[in-house]
């Protein structure tokens, strides 16, 4: 077999049926999701769903560059990606499928490692792959690979971006920044090194316990493109409420405040992919920080706020030195300045 | 406090804002800005909310990208159609020159890269045998650096397109135009870290006006507020450093002499504003061959006339607030830009309308 | 105008320096520079050049400045009309 990805790999032939018999079926087929798996390669999968509870559904599609960066790859964002679509919904994560568009030229050694990045994080949290699919597009049509993850979980009761209270605390379960500040000095055209990495992560199993906490959470959101500035602001403007955060209570590594500096970017404008923000019902707002706390990826949780009616819809920011502000919905893709 | 220069500490900022608040005139006093970077820090720490009533701080022409010509970007983006890779700072990216943007030309397949200095644009050149273009914006904090690049043996497919504005001038202009009632301005710390406080004497002079260098930490600012009003209390008018950890009276002679051995002083227009004596900078003879205008023949471009209804030339000489232009975040908005002040990050129209939205804060 | 931010230099190599800011590693080119530095020394860094030095010490007196600024201003409205005028 060729090393690299070829356009007969995408042709529905022999050499696509060995490259999904070698690389992909091996990893990702282990744990069956009904009475048809992937491992049958039907032409679809039949799935075994608990009947009692909502179901939940969604899909994501994931490009980066670069493909492997640091903290992680596309691979195991593509997991962590739909897997936290689903916690958020306050759905137990069942089942994904996974799509791959890969550019002709791609080097199947990489495809191997991706794999093996999305097989890790599945199995961390139990998930089976129930279908998939592979497609090849010719070389410059397509910068490496697309991955496309659908993903089904079950929920006692969904748990909507739009339930915030008046008087709900905002809590987030950790630092703020760290996977876009990563990517912009992992991309290399600025010449910065720094330790700092990438959070993708998987966070059902911190986010479960908080909601056995009966009537607590009223809200759940990942703050991913966009960042933190994006998601309280939808989260605002769907509950028609006013989020009011202090900057000093939200936290940041020492790296990510020093991206955001030299670039000129500030850090609640650029993605977090293994993080929550959740609006808690104030009687159990300290009972959900411990709980979230024991968790190694809540270890840095924290309350940055609280919902209030004073300008429904808005975000409020009361600045570290005593300022206040609105804190709005980031324009675009931010672009580093010097000016 | 991890580092030693984040000075932003709440309860220095009280007694800050309280001595702002016992210097205050009673009648309204307006103090101008000249640098995106004060109105970032301004806006992003909410510190307009710490000032009293009577203290009104505007920007004025200081975003180097708002007041480049759009016949410049025009420029730029010509030189890139003909196969120039052309290296920008980020801020000029989305700036409209005549109806179209180094984003969007890149969008349209033209060679653009964003640079974060100079010297990356070196490097680029140095890995490839195509031309390559340095779009050279920026105030004189930054034109030290360009001209570094042009006294290092640059690569033979390196040109310069030269956009660098001198404050001070910018400065005196205001001051000389009807109607804008300046009570003292707000001098921008990194310019005069190399021009220093002599570097704004020859344009202050006769024009009896407090001027008190400040930084960009949320302190700094309000530190150089408070002395700002200090001085008019007192009834005094004196070029005044209210950042000496990172300006020193004579400035910086070492960014100064590459300045004078590269450049002079030339007439600029300033986007908005119009053409200022000695605001700019030209090549020197001996460095002519850099310069992109030289090497690439786009012709002559005309300045295309803006939006009437914009009032971002009062803006830009701190005569209007962004929120009392009527295109303001109704038909300009940073998505769709009318006129300078709201196109780079940097303007105060679009920093208001991201950072402060309606006033009601 | 003018992003520039105060790094902590790690190293020195001819005109290249390499700095440090809260954990982010660059190189600064030090042609710009009006006297030379050394490891430990801040220098404030614009555009890939450092166009100041400045000594770890700065952050402490710009302190102290503002500092008898507020103690001066409010010592006047107790009564003292000269306030520190002097200084």
């Amino acid at each position: 077999m060729s090393d690299r990805i070829t356009t007969l790999h995408g042709a529905g032939g022999e050499v696509m049926d060995r490259l999904l018999a070698d690389v992909v079926l091996p990893r990702l087929a282990g744990r069956p999701s009904g009475r048809i798996p992937l491992s049958a390669a039907d032409d679809g999968a039949t799935l075994d769903l608990p009947r009692d509870g909502e179901i939940v559904f969604t899909t994501d599609s994931h490009v980066i560059k670069p493909v492997f960066f640091p903290g992680g790859d596309i691979g195991r964002l593509a997991a962590c990606g739909t897997l936290n679509d689903l916690a958020v919904m306050g759905a137990r994560p069942l089942v994904l499928s996974l799509a791959a568009i890969l550019e002709e030229g791609f080097a199947i050694a990489d495809l191997e490692r991706l794999l093996d990045s999305f097989a890790a994080v599945i199995d961390s949290v139990g998930v089976s792959v129930a279908c998939g699919d592979t497609k090849v597009m010719p070389a410059g049509e397509l910068d490496g690979i697309v991955l496309t993850t659908s993903g089904i979980g079950v929920a006692q009761r969904a748990v909507s971006d739009a339930g915030l209270r008046v008087g709900d605390r905002i809590l987030v379960t950790g630092t703020i920044g760290d996977h876009g500040m990563a990517l912009l000095a992992a991309r290399g055209e600025f010449h910065l090194t720094t330790a700092l990495v990438s959070d993708v992560a998987a966070i059902w199993p911190l986010l479960a316990p908080t909601l056995e906490i009966a009537g607590a959470v009223h809200a759940m959101k990942d703050p991913t493109r966009g960042g933190l500035a994006a998601a309280l602001n939808e989260m605002a403007r769907k509950s028609r409420t006013c989020i009011e955060v202090r900057e000093a209570a939200i936290p940041l590594r020492p790296e990510v405040r020093g991206l955001s500096d030299l670039l000129g970017i500030s850090p609640f404008d650029v993605a977090n992919e293994g993080k929550a923000i959740l609006a808690i019902d104030p009687a159990h707002a300290d009972a959900v920080l411990r709980t979230l706390r024991r968790h190694p990826l809540g270890a840095a949780a924290a309350e940055i706020g609280c919902v209030t009616a004073e300008y429904p819809g808005r975000v409020v920011l009361a600045t570290e030195v005593g300022g206040r502000r609105f804190l709005d919905m980031p324009l675009g893709d931010p672009v580093p300045r010097i000016c | 406090m991890s580092h030693p220069f984040r000075l932003a500490d709440p309860r220095r900022a009280r007694q800050l804002a309280d001595a702002i608040h016992l210097l205050a005139p009673r009648e309204p006093v307006k103090l101008v800005h000249v640098c995106g970077t004060h109105e970032i820090a301004i806006t992003r720490h909410g510190l307009r909310r710490l000032l009293p009533e009577t203290v009104r701080v505007l920007e004025g022409p200081g975003c180097p990208v708002c007041v480049t010509p759009a016949a410049d970007i025009e420029t730029a983006i010509r030189i890139a159609e003909r196969g120039a890779v052309v290296c920008s700072f980020g801020d000029m990216l989305r700036v409209p020159g005549y109806g179209r943007s180094l984003d969007s030309a890149r969008a349209a397949g033209c060679d653009i890269r964003t640079v974060l200095s100079a010297d990356e644009a070196v490097q680029i050149a140095k890995a490839t045998r195509r031309e390559v273009v340095f779009f050279a914006v920026g105030f004189e904090t930054t034109a030290p650096m360009t001209a570094a690049v042009a006294l290092e043996r640059a690569p033979a497919n390196l040109s310069i397109l030269l956009a660098h504005k001198q404050i001070p001038p910018a400065m005196a202009a205001l001051l000389d135009l009807p109607g804008t009632g300046i009570g003292g301005f707000l001098a921008p710390g990194h310019v005069s870290t190399i021009i220093g406080a002599a570097g704004y004497e020859e344009s202050m002079a006769h024009r009896r006006m407090p001027v008190v260098i400040g930084g960009f930490e949320p302190l700094d600012i309000l530190y150089a507020v408070a002395l700002l009003l200090r001085q008019i209390r007192d009834g005094r008018a004196i070029i005044e450093n209210g950042y000496p950890r990172a300006v020193e009276s004579a400035g910086n002679p070492t960014a100064q002499r590459l300045l004078a051995e590269v450049f002079e002083p030339a007439p600029a227009a300033w986007r908005g504003i119009g053409v200022l004596p000695a605001s700019g900078v030209q090549f020197l003879a001996e460095f002519m061959q850099l310069d992109a205008r030289r090497r690439f023949d786009v012709g002559e471009l005309v300045e295309s006339p803006e939006d009437h209804a914009c009032r971002c030339p009062d803006v830009l000489t701190a005569r209007a607030m962004p929120s009392d232009c009527p295109l303001f975040g109704t038909r300009c908005t940073p998505l769709s830009p009318v006129g300078p002040c709201m196109v780079g990050s940097e303007g105060a129209c679009s920093i208001w309308f991201r950072y402060e939205g309606e006033r009601a804060l | 105008m003018c992003l520039a931010t105060p790094a902590r230099v790690l190293s020195v190599s001819g005109q290249t320096a390499v700095v440090d800011y809260e954990g982010v590693q660059t190189t600064a080119r030090l042609e710009t520079l009006n006297e030379p530095v050394v490891p430990g020394d801040y220098v404030l860094v614009h555009a890939g050049f450092a166009i100041q030095r400045m000594s770890p010490e700065d952050g402490e007196v710009t302190l102290r400045l503002f500092d008898e600024l507020a103690a001066s201003v409010s010592q006047t409205r107790e009564g003292d009309p000269s306030d520190g005028l002097a200084r």
